[in-house]
């Protein structure tokens, strides 16, 4: 083991036109870990996974993944170096049935996955009685969250983005969504939370990055952020009893 | 048997030309799968027909040896082609490669070594039928070798979210460029044998009009189902000669009949027993 983190973010800028969509940020996850990242809509969260999968490219800082640069690197070759996602719109391949979706998701391995591999797949997901030969898009919406999830463990990633899998979920289904995110983190992948869901945050994070305009205006454990009173000012205003 | 030989001599050419037609559908059915509206295939058919015809008559090659030159002159330009259309899409996509067959058909129309407006004729008519099914069978071949390979799944990948398909490890601008190639040797193998199984050639043989007709093959069969387009070719290449008034009216009649697909039965010929098996399971799933 080498000691770099298994993903490495350094002053990592990138730019929109005039406008600094991210500035400056620097955060490291760990296999094994969940580092939620927090902030108001704007904030530059599904920005800053776009940096790392290589969608946005960066004005300045840099992307490593286990010590390697992965910034400048062309999407799919970020992909098959072992960086997966889920999508805040979910982005299933929709008409095709969950196998393929699975097969999709591993498709920078070797070959082809086995029935049992999908299996395991959809178990780590959560939904382990998910009909292969169903077609993704008639999947119910929970379900089509977590098949996203599946495809992104079918890849066998280092690191995992989630980018908001508990939006349209009900409470007990967001109950459940903390146990498979706990679980994947244990199976030695680095899990990167972008969520809304405070309990939810608390529930599954091992540590928080809270991001405004742009930048990384706090950073701790959840209960730190959540007594920050920037973060309470910036983010959370009259919504900060959700957190105490 | 003397049955079937009366009536392979009476039909042979219509025979040929379902055979080729099936080949072209084939071509474009390939593209299609990659969700790319490229709509060059008559292009590059007209490219191998004239090169295996220049390489024929002026050259004295033997058949075999001017379609391989004929396919790969199309492949190549295919590919190229690729490069200068690769942030097109959709609608966009489809007028730059009309406009590429209109180019390359205006350059047949005012090269001397092309005939110009008047072609090329006494082409060898060495396409036989066996000829022509042999090649049939081969692209089939090809083609079913292919979608058991990750190659197959990158495509449907392709057409259904390339957003998604570049986040799961897809090399989008390879897919899209193997697609328009692959189609492109295709297409030029038709191109190449029909040469072959015409006595004379022309750049109208291979201007807007015949791409129209292989779109519509394609769309009638099922865009995404290469059965479907071979299906598509060969009952729209029979019909206005098993209706003989429909013959003067080829182009109406194929614009009738897209319409009535898109509105009756928008998935194509394929779709109709896709859903039937659809239904099945649906049923079989409400009993059990």
């Amino acid at each position: 083991m080498s000691g770099a983190p298994t993903l490495a973010l350094d002053g990592v800028g990138v730019r929109y036109g005039g406008v600094a969509a991210l500035h400056g940020v620097a955060l490291a996850i760990e296999r094994g870990h969940v580092l939620g990242l927090i902030g108001p809509n704007g904030a530059g969260k599904t920005t800053l996974v776009n940096a790392v999968t290589g969608l946005a490219s960066l004005a300045s800082g840099t992307v490593a993944l286990e010590g390697r640069r992965i910034d400048g690197m062309q999407p799919h070759r970020i992909a098959r170096a072992g960086v997966a996602r889920t999508y805040q719109n979910i982005r299933l391949f929709g008409a095709l049935d969950v196998a393929a979706n699975l097969a999709a998701g591993a498709f920078a391995r070797p070959g082809r996955p086995a029935e049992a591999d999908m299996r395991r797949a959809l178990e780590r997901a959560g939904i382990p009685d998910a009909n292969l030969r169903a077609r993704a898009g008639a999947l119910p919406y929970g379900d089509q969250r977590r098949l996203e999830i599946a495809r992104a463990l079918a890849a066998e990633p280092s690191v995992v983005m989630l980018d908001e899998p508990a939006a349209g979920m009900n409470p007990s289904e967001t109950t459940r969504l903390v146990e498979t995110i706990r679980a994947i983190a244990a199976s030695g992948i680095a899990v990167l939370l972008i969520e809304h869901d405070m309990p939810l945050v608390r529930a599954a994070c091992d540590s928080v990055v809270v991001l405004n305009f742009g930048e990384v205006i706090a950073r701790g454990t959840p209960g730190e952020v959540a007594r920050d009173p920037v973060v309470v000012e910036a983010y959370l205003g009259s919504g900060a009893e959700a957190l105490a | 048997m003397n049955l079937l030989a009366d009536f392979y001599a009476k039909h042979s050419r219509l025979i040929d030309q379902i055979g080729i037609n099936a080949i072209l559908a084939l071509s474009l059915s390939v593209s299609l799968q990659a969700g790319q509206l490229a709509l060059a295939q008559a292009a590059f058919m007209g490219i191998a027909a004239y090169v295996s015809t220049i390489l024929a008559l002026n050259a004295h090659w033997p058949l075999l040896a001017t379609i391989v030159a004929a396919v790969l002159a199309s492949t190549a330009v295919a590919a190229i082609l690729a490069y200068p259309v690769r942030r097109l899409r959709g609608v966009f996509l489809a007028i730059a490669t009309i406009g590429f067959g209109e180019i390359v058909r205006v350059f047949a129309n005012n090269l001397s070594i092309t005939g110009g407006a008047e072609g090329i004729s006494g082409i060898p008519n060495d396409a036989t039928t066996p000829v022509i099914y042999g090649a049939l069978a081969l692209v089939a071949l090809v083609l079913f070798g292919l979608s058991r390979t990750k190659f197959a799944l990158a495509v449907a990948l392709v057409r259904e979210d390339e957003y998604a398909a570049r986040g799961v490890g897809v090399d989008v601008g390879a897919v899209r460029t193997a697609a328009l190639a692959l189609g492109g040797a295709i297409a030029g193998l038709g191109g190449a044998l029909y040469a072959h199984a015409s006595f004379f050639i022309t750049p109208t043989d291979f201007g807007f009009p015949r791409m129209e007709s292989i779109l519509v093959w394609c769309v009638v069969g099922g865009v995404t189902s290469p059965v479907g387009a071979v299906l598509g070719a060969a009952l729209l290449s029979v019909l206005p000669e098993a209706i003989r008034f429909l013959a003067d009216y080829r182009e109406v009649t194929n614009g009738i009949i897209l319409l009535a697909v898109i509105l009756f039965a928008p998935g194509g010929l394929a779709s109709l027993w896709q859903r039937r098996g659809a239904a099945a399971a649906a049923a079989a799933a409400r009993t059990a």
